[in-house]
């Protein structure tokens, strides 16, 4: 992993879609502690099990969300593309990542701190409500997947 | 093998007279050329006319009905190049008896070949617009001869996004020309898997997620998509998003076929006989019913 920058007001100066229409407060507020992080192919970006501080805003590249079991192999679930973002265990109990990130791509991240946040969206949360509609479709589109992966629609296509 | 239940003998009997070659209900005989494993299920048989001189002519997203004597008929979509009026190409899954005894087919067996049947792909219709393919597991054999004729006259076609998408890698078909067309400059593939393992570096989601990403323009584009109804119809929902209109979005249906010429009723779908109104209908045709139970 590469650390490219500690910047006061990273965010200000970047372009992603997640940041659209953000306050620039919010903007700076957010920019403690980030960092803009590179990764290598199969590089793991965090492991499943680890206390989750980060949220992720992807740059660049590809990432793959695995799930491991002790007696099973690895499965890749879904995968996160540059322009989206990874990451919302930081929000809900235990705090925990329930998934493993390994880089598919040379993939560069902003990796926002969640302890920032959390302190942030207390003070104002007008900027935490709109943190969370811009990412609840995220997570509903996700969910939404999930179900159609679980059904195993192709299973009896062509029956 | 199956195939030989019925004497050779008599099946030259039965197809000796050019006035039962016309009859649509009589199978022609054909030859299994070649058997290609796709996947663990899914077998591609290449099929040549037991009499040499025949050609055999379809439109891409046309069917077949393909009879494995002593076991029985299936429709299968045509999954070969139109160009090509010397073999026919047909990808089938294993899933109940006839299909099953497709699949356990090999080089030399004969079957019967009746068709083709349906109306196709409204290829003409997409000339001059961006065209978008959105196909989900086998949905994949009856598009691929649309993807041939767009190649084929790839400039009678503005901007080309296909999006295939398939249960595991290993589930993928026709793997070395997916190699191909991904590298292509001509066309845009996407693929995608809903389980992937470590050997799979590509997207993991299914076909919708990556709607998003492609490139249209809503006001002079056409999509074609096969797959499962319930992917078929939230890709066309995603599309109506994107500003593409219904009577732009076809999908090709599959339902249980047996005469392939409208007359038997199986497949009615609505107010709709699949095997002879489609298999491909604009999705404006079909919406309504969509949504009703055991339509």
């Amino acid at each position: 992993m590469k650390n490219n920058s500690k910047d006061c007001a990273l965010l200000t100066n970047i372009k992603h879609p997640f940041l659209e229409n953000f306050s620039e407060r919010f903007l700076i507020a957010a920019s403690e502690n980030a960092r803009e992080l590179e990764f290598n192919v199969n590089e793991i970006i965090f492991s499943r099990g680890e206390r989750a501080e980060k949220f992720y805003l992807v740059m660049e590249g590809k990432i793959g969300l695995e799930i491991d079991a002790p007696d099973h192999p690895s499965v890749r679930v879904h995968t996160v593309d540059s322009n989206r973002v990874m990451g919302w265990s930081w929000l809900v109990p235990p705090y925990k990542w329930t998934v493993t990130a390994r880089a598919l791509k040379k993939t560069r991240v902003i990796a926002l701190d969640a302890f920032v946040l959390h302190r942030y969206f207390k003070l104002h949360p007008e900027d935490g409500y709109l943190f969370c509609l811009r990412l609840l479709p995220v997570i509903a589109e996700r969910l939404d997947e999930t179900r159609l992966q679980l059904i195993n629609l192709y299973d009896r296509y062509g029956d | 093998m199956i195939g030989m239940v019925i004497k050779m003998s008599n099946i030259n009997q039965l197809f000796e007279s050019d006035k039962n070659r016309e009859n649509p209900h009589l199978p022609l005989p054909f030859i299994v050329e070649d058997r290609f494993q796709e996947t663990p299920d899914t077998v591609s048989l290449t099929l040549v006319p037991e009499n040499p001189g025949k050609i055999f002519t379809f439109s891409p997203g046309q069917f077949n009905m393909l009879y494995v004597f002593g076991v029985g008929e299936c429709a299968i979509s045509i999954s070969g190049n139109a160009m090509n009026t010397q073999r026919l190409i047909h990808t089938v899954r294993s899933v109940g008896k006839i299909s099953n005894a497709l699949t356990n087919l090999k080089p030399g067996d004969t079957i019967g070949v009746r068709g083709p049947f349906g109306n196709g792909w409204p290829f003409a219709e997409a000339r001059g617009k961006d065209l978008i393919i959105v196909a989900g597991g086998l949905g994949l054999a009856p598009l691929r001869p649309m993807i041939y004729e767009v190649l084929s006259h790839r400039d009678l076609y503005r901007r080309v996004e296909i999006v295939y998408g398939a249960r595991t890698p290993r589930d993928l078909l026709y793997k070395e020309e997916l190699q191909v067309w991904r590298k292509s400059s001509e066309i845009r593939l996407q693929v995608t898997v809903d389980i992937g393992d470590r050997e799979w570096y590509g997207d993991i989601g299914m076909v919708t997620s990556r709607i998003p990403d492609i490139k249209f323009d809503p006001s002079n584009s056409i999509a074609f998509i096969c797959g499962p109804e319930i992917m078929m119809h939230s890709v066309a929902e995603m599309l109506e998003l994107r500003g593409l209109q219904s009577n732009n979005v076809y999908f090709s249906m599959e339902r249980n076929m047996k005469c392939g010429m409208g007359q038997c009723g199986h497949c009615q779908f609505g107010p709709y006989f699949v095997c002879r109104d489609g298999p491909v209908f604009p999705y404006s045709k079909l919406e309504k019913f969509m949504s009703v139970k055991e339509v």
